[in-house]
């Protein structure tokens, strides 16, 4: 293209990108971000905690923590998801508890009617219909948000309602409990210890290695990117946006679901207001974590760390003696706080 | 007499009752770069609209290349060589230039992952083809200027190796520099052979790097003249009392002049 040279060359004005470099590495990407400096201060939190009290930092308690953590971290990956393409799911708590009810009652039906037939078989046919249910939620929730074009505030506030009564419906309004042969093996591996970790913990490190990796390296992962960023520019370029909101919405009610049969085997039961309210906390780690409300942002490490924290100061409030009640409003003044610290961030690099 | 790329004959568009458009033609020829003008509500994004399919016209032809076609998406212009920069250009703010270059076809490996080097690559190659320094394709699109973004749009647009480029008022939310920068641009890709079509209230813009202008007025053509034969005044007072005897073509205004 030797034609091209003839154009007069002026560095100043033609050379559109000279002036800005790639940033330096703890300004740009995770760095720069909401999630680094919320993980900095569950880092300060935690040494404050562990010099008020030696106890915080014992073995018996991280193992407690990372417990009770996970019990809603798994939840939070999922919402993440729905959060980054721009959208809200407030049926998550109801499909916890709808998910762990139905995986209870298959496990104790099928037991009764003689097919546990094989070690193992009842409990995972059981979870497998829980997970069917949980992910028909989902799907349900995506087509009305995706296709019909409903608002995914109101669609999921419905499905909490709808979710939520039928939990009461079916089981009479007195929950169910895992039982039957495969009841042992259940337990054991939802609120037992693999390799003498915590069971949920280490389902939670494996499903968020898989979302992050997932969300940077696949066309899919750049995708509900590219959805939560610009829905126009994405429909235009050929994303493919409805179906990512279907697939995000259905992951959301997967992992909701998935967490709740989970919180069904520590509790020991699935009562019929199992993880009841549970969808704020969720929303709340997520956006403490550094999950944007309004779409673009977001990702597995920001959601763990947002449920550590929450766990963090709720645990280090009852070693301290403090009032438990005071947990929810400390945890009001973080989500402020952490969005707040960001606002100033993004004004002062803008 | 060489083929028009892009030729739109009694184009008619009426939202209900709103007649948007009442019988429009325009042509338009390889590497050529044409001005399109009008008041508020002439007609002229609808126009464009119809042409790249994101409208579907109530009556007329559009020929592509001397071929008739029946766009009924962006995406299906988009394929015979039709691009459009939107006046918001279209771009995901979280994510960086090279990502937003090759939005939603990014480079895979495997069919699934995304092959990073190899978009950064393009992206930068691109960039190069558009003249502009490419430092930065890992740069977030939300952190660059309103030009810098633009350059972005164009660049994507330029990636699909498009015949036509339409800007729907490149101009209007841009600083005096980056308007030169565009304008240089525009000339640039002009001497690679791309046609453009340029929607804009800027008289002056169309007339630095314009060869034609054609004027609208409430969906009718009013006037169609080359840019060395005519002068901003006349333009001017085409857009404000133009009519249906003034339209001619642009080589019947040149013949009536002489």
């Amino acid at each position: 293209m030797s034609e091209l040279s003839s154009l007069p060359r002026r560095p100043a004005e033609t050379s559109d990108f000279a002036n800005v470099g790639r940033a330096a590495w703890w300004q740009r990407g995770f760095f720069a971000s909401q999630t680094a400096y919320v993980g900095l201060a569950l880092v300060v939190v935690i040494v404050a905690m562990t010099l008020a009290n030696p106890t915080f930092l014992s073995a018996g308690n991280v193992a407690n923590v990372a417990k009770n953590f996970s019990f809603i971290a798994i939840a939070t990956l999922g919402i993440t998801l729905v959060i980054i393409t721009g959208g809200i799911d407030l049926s998550v708590g109801a499909v916890m508890c709808l998910a762990a009810m139905v995986t209870s009652m298959t496990m104790q039906g099928l037991d009764q009617a003689g097919m546990a037939l094989l070690p193992g078989l009842s409990m995972l046919l059981a979870v497998v219909a829980g997970l069917a249910a949980a992910a028909v939620v989902g799907l349900v929730n995506g087509v009305l948000i995706a296709r019909v074009g409903l608002s995914p505030f109101v669609t999921t506030l419905g499905m909490l309602s709808i979710v939520r009564g039928l939990s009461y419906v079916v089981s009479n309004g007195r929950g169910s409990y895992p039982a039957g042969s495969d009841a042992d093996l259940f337990y054991g591996l939802t609120s037992g210890d693999l390799f003498g970790i915590p069971a949920p913990f280490i389902y939670l490190v494996l499903l968020a290695g898989l979302m992050g990796f997932v969300l940077h390296h696949t066309a899919w992962g750049r995708y509900v990117f590219a959805v939560g960023g610009n829905e126009k520019a994405a429909e235009l370029t050929g994303v493919p946006v409805a179906r990512m909101k279907i697939a995000v919405y259905t992951l959301s009610a997967l992992a909701a679901g998935f967490n709740g049969i989970v919180m069904s085997g520590w509790l020991g039961s699935a009562p019929a207001n199992l993880a009841d309210g549970y969808e704020l906390n969720i929303i709340a780690a997520a956006v403490i974590g550094g999950a944007n409300l309004a779409g673009g942002v977001g990702g597995p490490v920001g959601a763990v760390i947002g449920c550590v924290l929450i766990e963090v100061i709720r645990n280090g409030l009852v070693l301290a003696n403090v009032n438990a009640y005071w947990q929810k409003a400390l945890v009001g003044c973080i989500i402020i706080l952490a969005v707040l610290v960001d606002k100033f961030r993004t004004r002062r690099a803008g | 007499m060489t083929t028009p790329i892009v030729e739109m004959r009694g184009i008619v568009k009426s939202f209900g009752a709103v007649h948007a458009l009442k019988g429009v033609d325009l042509h338009l020829m390889p590497g050529e770069i044409l001005g399109l003008v009008g008041d508020n509500s002439a007609g002229k994004s609808t126009l464009m609209k119809v042409l790249t399919g994101a409208y579907h016209r109530d009556a007329g032809e559009v020929l592509v290349n001397g071929a008739p076609t029946h766009f009924r998406s962006p995406h299906e212009s988009r394929d015979v060589g039709i691009e459009m920069i939107y006046q918001d250009f279209a771009l995901c703010g979280n994510m960086d230039v090279g990502q937003n270059i090759f939005l939603g076809r990014w480079p895979k490996r495997y069919g699934l992952f995304v092959d990073r080097p190899r978009m950064y690559e393009e992206a930068r190659k691109v960039l190069d083809r558009l003249k502009v320094d490419v430092n930065s394709v890992f740069q977030k699109v939300e952190s660059l200027s309103g030009g810098r973004q633009q350059s972005v749009a164009i660049a994507r647009a330029i990636s699909f190796e498009p015949q036509v480029i339409v800007f729907d008022e490149p101009t209007a939310n841009l600083s005096v520099m980056a308007t030169e920068r565009l304008l240089e641009t525009m000339a640039e890709l002009k001497r690679q052979g791309v046609a453009q079509i340029i929607i804009s209230h800027r008289l002056t813009d169309i007339f630095e790097v314009g060869d034609r202008i054609m004027v609208l007025k409430r969906g009718e053509n009013v006037g169609d003249r080359y840019i060395r034969h005519t002068s901003e005044k006349e333009v001017l007072e085409l857009i404000v009392s133009g009519t249906r005897e003034t339209a001619l073509t642009a080589d019947e205004a040149l013949q009536q002049a002489a």
